[in-house]
């Protein structure tokens, strides 16, 4: 396994405004990483720091064994791209853009192309100006997956794209996986990074707060269980890692930390267990954790 | 922007029923708001451009005699196309030359200044998608139109009010203040106008610049019309009355002083809004009246590399300009022997020429292939620009996340403003020698004009240069590339004339081009401003190389 993206403590700033403030990133060959984060938390920075199209202030970054800045040309060749504002140009149709964008990265694979444009139910007919966001978006997309770029980078791929036309991007995205290309995507929507990244960073203010696969943060995290048993269950509140238990005749709801799960579960054992659900934390608690504090001061604000 | 669009009490218990104007006094505030650097610069330019002008005409034309001599000279109906009608020609005052000559291309600015302002803010709005947001609010369905009607005609009022004081103020013999607020009100009249032309444009096209574009096929039509008018006779013909610059014409400031034709313009413009607003309420938000044409669904071959984008990009532009420079180049050389008789005539400007040295002939045409020149660089800059906006507009991003570099992507649109502003060059001295040489039975003069054409290609090359050094070093300072062009123009066609002192014209990176064919031919400044465009045009693909990509998204 080696490491398709590299940084350390890249910093980048803006005037008086810290963009980037010391991010760790690593992307391994192979996996579907996605970058986390709510708006303004560097993102789009991290990405275009990545492209050359923007020069590090500070730390080190290296892309597919090169340095983005001073080899820009020779690692865009291996990579595609696909922006989070996607602007085409007014006058020509998404099918010519299509072809421009793969022909300037030194060309694209025509079969894959024209079963993307299918797919993704592009017109590609239709003059820039036309398109709809969602449209641009496929143009993009399209541009981009139909290439044989070892590298995707996705900027909030699919941010205009309607339900049916994420799942058809997911079913490409794992395609690509299994051809063993990296993908690296950011987003702000959860769900989707959940279902396609095998690994995450969440990112916060120009830092990667948190970084590893969704079962490792899930261990950090705590697990939701609802029990309900033959007898009523005592002794919860003096295990490790219980939180906000609330025991009602026959049924207990609390929260336990993920590593003294199993113990937990021993214990429901003893009572005679009728129906158990436990909850995995979604990302959006995993996110509330890391921003709890940030909303929180909002909210004394 | 803070602009709030409906008021909180708007909101009360029973919702009012907006009627299709509600709203218009906001969005009136909101287009100044956002206009309040643009519409002021153009008013003010085209006033003192006008009154800099006049200003000038006691200087060229001091006795009555130089007066008549021009005068004579509006009885070839070529320079009727280009001037006026024919009128006030017995006592050709500086009132008459000014009515009848300037009015022809002040109104060219002022219908530009129009309908770009009229579809910036109806269909320009709708394209981006900002229209909606505000469309969304208590907004009725004409206030858009009704908003940008009022800005717009508001600007005009006020473009010929200053004028009228600016003019009248001269205290220029014959030129009075009455006579002044006539010549306001007309050159008012055809911005007016085409704030109608844009108004029904703007519902018509689905693209702002296909908007603009109809709007300005429109102008030169109504251009030509009067054009082709004023050549069928003096005092003008029937094909002049059947335009709006034509009608701001026969007003005839400064010699008859009639208002009654600008009734004319007041009602074609009634006519336009009327039109505009029903097109406007037949239509829906963003669409258009005349379908978005579909194209091709692969790329064809000459689409491929960043070359080909960027002549894609500039080629419908480029293509214009060179069918109209080559034309207008063609028109200037047909009145070679005209200029001849003229010039014998005029002391003023045979001082002048005699300056520059040579022949009458090989002055005035050293002095028109100068005037192309500007012309050029303004489309060199242009395209060099182009750069700066596909940048801005997030359009420069895909390309160079390609394996195009920076510089490669910016050479691009260089090589289409080194390459173009020559071609420009090249026509013009093929149209306007090709016609000199007929008009003058000289088959040499041909090959004489086109070096003097070509000979400013280093020159023009250099002001492009500035502007890829500014957008490499100083992006944010692209814009001060027009104060050069303003100033290349105001020395090319005025210095010679205004007789500016030489560190002035020195100044410009024309001033140093030999004037052929009157002057002789110098090489060392050709190489020298071959040598410094060639300097800030590598160091602004290094500083382009070395800045952060700019965009707003």
């Amino acid at each position: 396994m080696t490491d398709v993206i590299h940084t350390h403590d890249l910093e980048k700033s803006y005037g008086t405004v810290m963009a980037l403030d010391g991010l760790d990133l690593c992307v391994t060959r192979g996996e579907v990483h996605g970058l986390l984060g709510p708006n303004g938390a560097g993102k789009t920075t991290t990405l275009r720091i990545l492209l050359g199209l923007l020069r590090a202030d500070g730390g080190t970054v290296e892309m597919l064994g090169g340095d983005p800045w001073a080899d820009a040309v020779e690692l865009h060749r291996r990579l595609a791209y696909v922006p989070g504002d996607v602007e085409l140009w007014p006058n020509l149709t998404g099918g010519e853009a299509i072809d421009l964008l793969g022909r300037l990265r030194g060309g694209l694979n025509q079969t894959r192309r024209d079963e993307l444009v299918d797919r993704f139910d592009l017109d590609p007919t239709k003059k820039g100006r036309t398109y709809s966001k969602g449209n641009r978006q496929k143009v993009a997309i399209v541009a981009a997956l139909a290439s044989d770029a070892e590298l995707l980078l996705l900027d909030e791929p699919t941010a205009g794209l309607d339900p049916l036309m994420e799942v058809v991007f997911q079913e490409v995205i794992l395609q690509m996986r299994a051809e063993g290309r990296t993908v690296f995507l950011s987003s702000h929507i959860l769900a989707q990074v959940e279902k396609l990244a095998d690994r995450i960073s969440i990112i916060r203010q120009g830092k990667v707060v948190q970084s590893g696969t969704l079962t490792e943060m899930r261990h950090l995290t705590r697990t939701t269980i609802d029990a309900h048993t033959a007898t009523p269950v005592t002794g919860l509140e003096n295990l490790n890692g219980i939180h906000d238990l609330d025991a009602s005749d026959g049924r207990v709801r609390f929260a336990v930390d993920g590593e003294h799960l199993d113990a937990v579960v021993k214990h429901l054992g003893q009572f005679g267990l009728q129906a158990l659900t436990s909850h995995p934390p979604t990302l959006e608690e995993l996110m509330l954790r890391h921003y709890g504090d940030e909303v929180a001061s909002r909210g004394e604000g | 922007m803070t602009t709030t669009v409906a008021s909180p009490s708007a909101h009360r218990a029973m919702p009012k029923r907006g009627g299709p104007l509600t709203g218009t006094g906001t969005l009136v505030r909101f287009m100044l708001r956002r206009d309040r650097l643009r519409l002021p610069v153009w008013i003010l330019a085209i006033v003192v451009f006008t009154m800099a002008s006049v200003v000038a005409l006691p200087d060229l034309y001091p006795t009555v005699e130089d007066r008549q001599a021009r005068a004579a000279l509006m009885e070839n109906p070529g320079t009727r196309a280009i001037s006026g009608p024919g009128y006030g020609l017995d006592d050709y005052t500086f009132g008459a030359m000014l009515s009848h000559e300037f009015l022809s291309w002040v109104v060219i600015f002022v219908a530009l200044m129009s309908l770009l302002a009229m579809v910036r803010h109806t269909r320009n709005e709708e394209e981006t998608g900002r229209a909606e947001l505000v469309r969304s609010r208590q907004v009725g369905r004409l206030a858009t139109t009704t908003a940008a009607l009022v800005v717009v005609v508001g600007a005009n009022l006020i473009l010929g009010l200053l004028m009228a004081l600016g003019l009248g103020s001269l205290g220029l013999d014959s030129v009075g203040w009455g006579s002044s607020f006539l010549f306001g009100a007309a050159t008012a009249s055809v911005g007016v106008v085409f704030a109608g032309v844009g108004a029904v444009t703007a519902q018509v096209n689905e693209s702002a610049r296909g908007a603009s574009g109809l709007a300005g096929a429109v102008f030169a039509l109504a251009y030509l019309l009067r054009a082709a008018g004023d050549m069928t006779q003096v005092g003008g013909g029937l094909l002049s009355w059947l335009s709006p610059v034509g009608w701001a014409q026969q007003t005839r400031a400064y010699v008859d002083d009639r208002w009654w034709p600008l009734l004319l313009s007041v009602g074609l413009t009634l006519v336009l809004a009327a039109l505009g607003y029903w097109l406007s309420t037949r239509r829906d938000v963003g669409a258009g009246m005349v379908e978005a044409r579909l194209g091709p669904a692969n790329a064809s071959r000459t689409l491929s590399g960043p070359f080909g984008l960027a002549w894609r990009l500039h080629r419908s532009s480029a293509m214009w300009w060179s069918f109209s420079v080559f034309l207008f180049a063609l028109g200037y050389g047909t009145l070679a022997t005209e200029v001849e008789r003229f010039v014998s005539e005029l002391s003023v400007l045979q001082d002048a020429i005699a300056e520059i040295g040579g022949t009458i002939i090989d002055a005035w045409l050293s002095v028109i292939v100068l005037i192309f020149a500007v012309v050029a660089a303004v489309f060199a800059v242009l395209a060099a620009l182009r750069a700066r906006s596909e940048e801005n507009n997030g359009r420069a991003e895909p390309v160079l996340s390609t394996a195009v570099s920076k510089p490669t992507w910016l050479g691009s649109h260089l090589a289409v403003a080194l390459i173009g502003s020559a071609a420009l060059m090249f026509l013009t001295g093929i149209g306007l020698g090709i016609s000199a040489s007929q008009a003058l039975g000289d088959g040499d003069m041909l090959w004489r004009v086109l070096g003097a054409s070509l000979a400013h290609v280093p020159a023009i090359w250099l002001v492009a240069a500035i502007a890829v050094a500014l957008f490499g070093l100083a992006p944010r300072a692209t814009v001060l590339v027009w104060v050069v062009i303003a100033y290349v123009g105001v020395v090319g066609w005025l210095g010679a004339l205004l007789r500016f002192p030489d560190w002035a014209i020195n100044l410009s990176p024309l001033g140093h081009t030999p004037l052929l064919p009157a002057e002789d031919m110098v090489w060392t400044p050709l190489v020298v401003l071959t040598v410094a465009a060639t300097g800030l045009i590598l160091a602004g693909l290094a500083g382009f190389r070395r800045r952060d990509l700019q965009s707003t998204a």
